[in-house]
């Protein structure tokens, strides 16, 4: 039973570590160059499918990309210089993240800045109800008097 | 001013308003990507040909304007717009140039000898790594290379008679071809 279990956890750690559409040809012998190999692809874009990253595709495109990038890794490219490979015939739409550069200042500084926009205005928002309740100026002598005799006269 | 500002999110809806109509216009398909190589040197390449044919390659093309067609037999699109290539080889003077894209030679062979065959020299593309080079993503694409050897227009999906009149042929005009 519980070599039955180990077998189990085992077979299910070697799916975890297969998933993706990578087929087993396409791998590198040397793990270190394949991991590498692997992070990358999972940054770049199947332009075929273009929600999906090229690892997780099954595209005939995503596959040759695939390989392209493993001949690049396996040929001494830095991982910079193999995205950059790419990048170069694609354009930067293939970068799954986008780079920070003044064509995408708005797109990563947009939303914080809209967040700090509204953060500014609800506190000037609450600032300005803070002076404005002002407590109710106390009564005056007569108006103390008066106040009781009504009220006596309401009893 | 006071009142200014209480127009600010009506401004800002029209903003978006504006926004969202450009983007969803009829005619544009937000699948379809510029050409990362758009005034840049088109790519290198020296491709077999068909069957005893000349194979084509960067300096086949020559110093003129051309037109370059990625086009595979197994493609449904790519028969869609062979009449329009047939077309383009007729009446116009530009030189029309073919890369079977990840296609058997015997099939692309066929596929030219039913259909007609409107390229002046084709280039066999088995790997698909001259597509890559190109920026293919998708046959067909067509591919407007100046005299200068720079890619100058690149058109993604079957071509129709539209897109080139409305935009291949001005653009050819453009650069003297």
């Amino acid at each position: 039973m519980r070599r039955g279990v180990t077998i189990a956890a085992l077979l299910l750690l070697t799916l975890a570590a297969t998933a993706g559409a990578v087929e087993p040809r396409e791998r590198l012998a040397d793990p270190v160059l394949e991991a590498r190999a692997r992070a990358l692809s999972k940054e770049l874009r199947c332009l075929v499918c273009q929600n999906e990253s090229i690892d997780d595709s099954n595209a005939d495109l995503a596959h040759d990309l695939r390989v392209l990038l493993r001949e690049r890794i396996a040929g001494g490219d830095s991982d910079a210089q193999a995205l950059q490979f790419i990048v170069t015939r694609y354009g930067e739409f293939v970068l799954l993240q986008p780079p920070i550069a003044p064509a995408t200042y708005a797109l990563w500084f947009g939303p914080p800045a809209v967040l700090a926009l509204g953060a500014v205005g609800v506190l000037l928002y609450l600032r300005r109800r803070r002076t404005t309740a002002v407590e109710p100026a106390p009564l005056t002598e007569a108006e103390r008097r008066r106040l009781t005799q009504l009220l006596k006269d309401e009893a | 001013m006071r009142r200014l500002l209480y127009l600010l999110p009506v401004a800002l809806f029209l903003v978006l308003i504006a926004y969202f109509a450009l983007a969803l216009r009829p005619g544009r398909d937000p699948a379809t990507l510029p050409s990362a190589l758009i005034d840049k040197p088109a790519p290198d390449f020296d491709l077999a040909g068909l069957a005893g044919a000349q194979g084509l390659s960067r300096a086949a093309l020559g110093g003129h304007p051309a037109i370059v067609n990625f086009f595979a037999s197994w493609c449904a699109p790519c028969h869609a717009e062979h009449p329009l290539l047939m077309r383009l080889a007729e009446q116009q003077h530009v030189p029309l140039f073919g890369v079977a894209y990840k296609d058997k030679p015997e099939e692309a062979a066929r596929f030219l000898a039913q259909l007609g065959d409107p390229y002046r020299r084709v280039g066999l593309d088995q790997s698909g790594r001259v597509g890559i080079d190109f920026g293919v993503y998708g046959v067909p694409e067509t591919y407007l290379i100046d005299g200068a050897g720079h890619i100058r227009y690149r058109h993604v999906g079957p071509l129709t008679a539209d897109a080139l009149e409305r935009e291949l042929l001005p653009r050819l005009k453009e650069i003297g071809g």
